[in-house]
C-alpha cells in the first residue's frame, strides 16, 4: 500500500459505527445495572427480561426501515398510522371478510407496502419533500383506519395469528436455533478468513478471529438461555432477529446498501457515479412500508385487536431509536445495530421506570431529554473534529 | 474621455496574498483615478477576483497597502469597505426577488419615521436614482419581474445609493443582451463623466477597448503590463495575458493515436429553466490513445458539454453519440458507465466524492457491480482492488479506511481518478483535473494522463489552464458561447491563438 501520511485532521478513519455500537452497549448495560439495583433485581428477572425484549421489538423492527429512509436523507412520519391501518386491515380481513391466517397477513403487508411505495414515488419522482408527503400520510392513513373500523376496535379472530405477538418458541427449539446460529457464525467467519488469504490481504490475528467467533456466540447462548428461563424465546424477538440480521446484511453487505449511504452522503456524487438515486429512495420507502406491515401484524397480534388509534406516535419512537443509535438526520450515516440498540435502550427506560411506578409523563420527559443529550453529544464530538 | 484628473482616488501598492500552497498575488500595484474606467484583464486564476476581494474587504489579511484619497486604509470586513465608498457588482446578483425595486435599492436602509417605513420618500428617492441612470422603470416593480440586464442596473443603483465612489464590475455583460449592454455602457460613461471611478473586469476585449481609459493585465498573480488603452491593441493584450515560458513539465508522448472510438454529433444543450442555449451544435470525435483538449472561457459551455456526453445533464440535450461506430443512447450516468465512459467532474468535493466516507468506498462506488458483485459485496475483492489503486496512483493516506475528506487536494483527485479507472473506461472525460492542486501532484496527474493515453484510452480534457491544455493535448478545440470557435492541431496551437479564439476573434 502507499506510504503512510500523517493527516492533519484528528478523525481520519472513517466514522466507525462499531464505536457507536460499543458505546451504546455500554450505556445499555449501565442502565440495566442501575435499574437492577433500584428494583432489587426485579428488572433482570426472567419474566421481566422477556417482557422487556418483547416490548422493544415493534420499535426495533420499525427502526430498521426508518434507518434506510433516514440514511438516504429522507424521513417517514407516517409509520405509526401505517401500523394502525395495516393492523386494522388484517383484523377486518379476518373478522368481517372471513379471510384465513395467510391471506390476512398478506393483506396487511400488501397495504403497508403499497403505502410505502406510493409515498416513495411522491418523494423520489415528484420531488415532494418527504416530511410533507409522510406528514400527509400520517393524517390520511389514520383517517382511513378510523373510517374502515367506524371507530370500533376489531378483535383478532384467529388464535394462530395471536401467537405471532404473544407466542414463545419452545425452549428446546430455541436452543437448537442457538446452536445453528453459532455454527453459522463459525462457518462464515472462517470463510471470510479464507477469502482474505486468497486475495493476499494477510490473515487476521488468531486472537481477533477467536474473539469474533466467541463474543457473538456467547451472546446468542446467553440470550436464549435467559429467555428459556421464563417461557422460551418470544416469537416477536425471533422475527426481530431475522429482520435485524437481514437489515444489517443489506445495508452493510450489498451494493444496494452501499448506494443508500452514498446517496445520503452526497447525492450529486452518487448520481454522477451512476447510482439511480430515485429508484433507491423509492426502494427505501417501500422497505419501510413492508417492515411497518410486519410490525403492525406483531402489534395487532400482541394486543389481540385493532383499535382505530393503534400505533400512534410510533414513528417518533422509531426515529428516536435511530438517532440515539447514531443515525444522522442529515443522511449518510447510521447502522442497523445502533438503531436496534437504541430501541432496546428506550424500551429499557420505559420498562424500568414503569417498574418503579414513575408516571407516564415522567417517562416521556426523560426520553425527550435522553434523545436531545444523545444527539448533542454527537454534534459536539463532530464539531471538535472540524 | 473625461478630463485627466491627476489625483488618484485609489492606490494599491505591493499587494500580496497567500493561500495554503499558492501565492495568489505577488506584489501587485494598481491605481485608479476619479472619473476613470480602468479595466482589469487576465486569465482565470490570474488573481483578478482575489485583488478585488481584498479591495472589497472580503480578505482582511494581506501584505501591502491600500490608499484611499491618499489616506491609508485597512478594511476589516465588507461593511468597512462599503462605508468607504467601494461597491462591488458581482456576477451573481443578490436582489431579493419578492421585493420591489425601491426596497432592493435601499435594502437595510429604508427611510423610517418612528419605526414605520416612509414609502413615499422611498419611492421618490428610488425614482431619482433610476432617472440618474436613465432607467425608465417604476420603482414599485417587483424585482422578480425584471430581466437580468435590468437587475444588474438595480445593483448599480443600489451601489450609487450608498454613495459609492469606486464601482467594481465583474464580468457585467456576461448575461446581457446587446441592447442591455448598450444601456449599461451609456450608464457607465455617464458615471465616469460625473467623477465616479470604475474598475471593469472582463474577458471581452472589444468592450474593454471601447470603454476603458487604462488597462492593467494580470498573469499568475503579477502585473505584467499597465498602460493607457490608446497605447495598445488586442493582440498585445492577449500576448501579455498568456505569453509565458512553457516549462518542460509535460513529458512528451511517442505513441500514435488509433482508430476513432468516440464521436458526438450536433450536441445541443438548453438550460432547463431559461431555455437558453448552453451548447450549440457541437461535434467532436476522439481516437484511441488521443487527448482532445477543450479550451474556452468560463461559461463557454465546456462543462455543460461534458455533462451532456456523460448523460448527466439536467438541461435538454439533443444530438447523437457514437461509440466504436455504433449509435449509443446515453440518458444517464449509468448508461455512460455501461458504455465504459468515465467522468472526472470538476469540484471534486461537491460532485466527485462522498467526503464523509472512506477512500475505499469512494473508489468502488462507480464500479461496485464489477468489483464486488451485483448484490452481495465482497469486501476482500474490494479491498484488494482498492489497495492496487492506491499503490498504482501513489495515493498518500493512512489506510483505505481514511476519510476521503481528510486527504489533500491532490490525493482526493487521485481517489476520484481511481474510481473512474476501476470502471475500466474506454473514454475518459476530465473537467479541470488539476484545479486546486499543488504543483507536485499536478505533475503526477499529468504523467498519469499521458500513461492512460499511451495505454489506448481516449481522453477529453477540459481545462482553464492554457499550459495544461496545450501541453497534454494532441488536438485543441475551442468553445466560445456554446459553439465551436476553432480547432488546432498540437503543432499549430499557441497560447495566443487559443486565447484569441476563446475570447472572440
Amino acid at each position: 500500500m502507499g506510504q503512510a501520511f500523517i493527516e492533519t485532521k484528528k478523525r481520519s478513519i472513517e466514522f466507525n459505527s462499531a464505536i457507536r455500537t460499543y458505546s451504546m452497549v455500554i450505556a445499555l448495560v449501565a442502565v440495566w445495572a442501575i435499574f437492577a439495583y433500584t428494583t432489587d433485581g426485579v428488572f433482570l428477572e426472567a419474566r421481566n427480561f422477556s417482557n422487556l425484549m418483547r416490548q422493544s421489538t415493534i420499535t426495533a423492527i420499525l427502526s430498521v426501515g426508518m434507518l434506510m429512509v433516514i440514511v438516504t436523507s429522507h424521513i417517514d412520519l407516517s409509520v405509526g398510522s401505517v401500523v394502525g391501518l395495516a393492523g386494522g386491515v388484517a383484523a377486518v380481513a379476518q373478522g368481517w371478510l372471513g379471510w384465513g391466517l395467510e391471506w390476512s397477513i398478506l393483506a396487511a403487508l400488501a397495504t403497508a407496502l403499497l403505502i410505502g411505495a406510493l409515498q416513495g414515488f411522491l418523494v423520489a419522482y415528484l420531488n415532494i419533500p418527504a416530511f410533507i408527503v409522510t406528514l400527509g400520510g400520517l393524517l390520511a392513513w389514520r383517517g382511513a383506519i378510523k373510517g374502515i373500523t367506524e371507530g370500533n376496535t376489531i378483535p383478532v379472530q384467529i388464535p394462530a395469528f395471536k401467537t405471532i405477538g404473544q407466542g414463545y418458541i419452545a425452549p428446546p427449539v430455541g436452543m437448537a436455533l442457538a446452536i445453528a446460529s453459532v455454527i453459522a457464525i463459525i462457518v462464515i467467519t472462517l470463510a471470510r478468513e479464507r477469502s482474505r488469504r486468497q486475495h493476499g490481504l494477510g490473515s487476521e490475528s488468531r486472537f481477533r478471529l477467536v474473539t469474533r467467533i466467541f463474543i457473538p456466540s456467547i451472546l446468542v447462548f446467553a440470550f436464549v438461555a435467559a429467555f428459556n428461563r421464563y417461557a422460551g424465546v418470544p416469537v416477536p424477538v425471533l422475527i426481530l432477529a431475522v429482520v435485524a440480521l437481514a437489515g444489517a446484511m443489506t445495508v452493510e453487505g450489498t451494493a444496494f446498501g452501499r448506494y443508500l449511504y452514498a446517496i445520503g452522503g452526497n447525492t450529486d456524487a452518487a448520481r454522477l457515479s451512476g447510482v439511480n438515486v430515485r429508484l433507491h429512495a423509492l426502494a427505501a420507502f417501500s422497505i419501510m412500508g413492508v417492515l411497518a406491515g410486519l410490525a403492525s401484524i406483531i402489534y395487532t397480534a400482541r394486543v389481540g385487536s385493532a383499535a382505530p388509534d393503534a400505533g400512534r406516535l410510533l414513528e417518533l419512537d422509531a426515529i428516536a431509536a435511530c438517532v440515539i443509535g447514531g443515525t444522522s438526520l442529515m443522511g449518510g450515516r447510521g447502522s442497523v445495530q445502533g438503531a436496534c440498540l437504541g430501541a432496546l435502550f428506550m424500551a429499557s427506560l420505559d420498562n424500568g421506570m414503569s417498574l418503579e411506578n414513575y408516571q407516564d409523563f415522567t417517562q416521556d420527559i426523560v426520553k425527550g431529554l435522553i434523545l436531545v443529550t444523545a444527539v448533542g453529544i454527537d454534534m459536539i464530538g463532530r464539531r471538535k473534529d472540524g | 474621455m473625461s478630463d485627466k484628473n491627476d489625483s488618484f482616488i485609489l492606490e494599491m501598492r505591493g499587494i500580496s496574498k497567500n493561500f495554503p500552497g499558492v501565492r495568489a498575488l505577488d506584489r501587485v500595484s494598481f491605481d485608479l483615478r476619479k472619473g476613470e474606467i480602468h479595466a482589469l484583464v487576465g486569465e482565470n486564476g490570474a488573481g483578478k477576483s482575489t485583488l478585488m476581494k481584498i479591495l472589497g474587504g472580503v480578505y482582511p489579511r494581506y501584505e501591502g497597502e491600500i490608499y484611499l484619497d491618499s489616506r491609508i486604509e485597512r478594511f476589516k470586513n465588507v461593511r468597512d469597505s462599503a462605508r468607504s465608498g467601494i461597491a462591488v457588482i458581482y456576477q451573481e446578483l443578490s436582489l431579493v426577488s419578492e421585493m420591489s425595486v425601491a426596497e432592493n435599492i435601499f435594502l437595510g436602509r429604508l427611510p423610517r419615521r418612528r419605526g414605520f417605513v416612509r414609502w413615499n420618500k422611498l419611492y421618490k428617492d428610488a425614482g431619482e436614482l433610476l432617472a440618474r441612470l436613465n432607467l425608465r422603470l417604476d420603482p414599485r416593480t417587483t424585482a422578480r419581474k425584471l430581466g437580468i440586464g435590468q437587475q444588474q442596473m438595480i445593483e448599480i443603483a443600489k451601489a450609487l445609493s450608498q454613495r459609492a465612489r469606486i464601482l467594481i464590475l465583474d464580468e457585467p455583460t456576461a448575461a446581457l443582451t446587446d441592447s442591455e449592454t448598450e444601456t449599461l455602457f451609456a450608464i457607465l460613461n455617464k458615471l465616469r463623466d460625473e467623477g465616479v471611478a470604475l474598475i471593469y473586469i472582463s474577458h471581452k476585449l472589444k468592450e474593454v477597448f471601447r470603454l476603458s481609459d487604462r488597462i492593467t493585465i494580470l498573469r499568475d498573480g503579477r502585473v505584467v503590463a499597465a498602460c493607457d488603452t490608446t497605447d495598445t491593441d488586442e493582440s498585445r493584450v492577449i500576448t501579455a495575458m498568456v505569453g509565458r515560458e512553457v516549462s518542460q513539465i509535460f513529458p512528451r508522448r511517442a505513441s500514435e493515436p488509433g482508430e476513432m472510438i468516440f464521436e458526438a454529433r450536433d450536441i445541443t444543450v438548453r438550460d432547463p429553466i431559461s431555455d437558453k442555449l448552453l451548447v450549440e451544435r457541437v461535434s467532436l470525435s476522439v481516437r484511441r490513445g488521443e487527448v482532445l483538449g477543450i479550451a474556452g472561457l468560463m461559461g463557454a459551455g465546456r462543462s455543460d458539454l461534458l455533462m451532456a456526453l456523460f448523460g448527466a445533464q439536467t438541461g435538454r440535450v439533443t444530438g447523437e453519440i457514437f461509440i466504436e461506430g455504433r449509435r449509443a443512447l446515453i440518458a444517464s450516468p449509468a448508461d455512460a458507465i455501461s458504455h465504459r465512459i468515465g467522468f472526472v467532474t470538476e469540484d471534486r468535493k461537491r460532485f466527485g466524492l462522498v467526503t464523509d466516507q472512506s477512500i475505499l468506498k469512494n473508489m468502488t462506488l462507480a464500479a461496485l457491480d464489477q468489483i464486488s458483485g451485483r448484490f452481495i459485496t465482497h469486501r476482500e475483492r474490494e479491498t484488494a482492488a482498492g489497495s492496487r489503486a492506491v499503490s498504482d496512483l501513489r495515493i498518500k493516506a493512512h489506510s483505505l479506511r481514511s476519510i476521503a475528506g481528510s486527504l489533500s487536494g491532490g490525493n482526493q483527485q487521485k481517489t476520484v481518478l481511481a474510481k473512474w479507472l476501476l470502471v475500466e473506461p474506454r473514454v475518459l472525460l476530465l473537467d479541470e483535473p488539476t484545479r486546486g492542486i499543488d504543483i507536485g501532484a499536478k505533475q503526477e496527474i499529468y504523467s498519469l494522463i499521458n500513461r492512460l493515453a499511451d495505454e489506448g484510452l481516449a481522453i477529453i480534457l477540459v481545462s482553464s489552464e492554457l499550459p495544461e491544455v496545450l501541453g497534454l493535448s494532441d488536438r485543441v478545440m475551442v468553445l466560445r458561447e456554446g459553439r465551436v470557435a476553432g480547432e488546432f492541431a498540437r503543432s499549430e496551437a499557441t497560447p495566443e491563438k487559443v486565447m484569441g479564439c476563446a475570447m472572440g476573434g
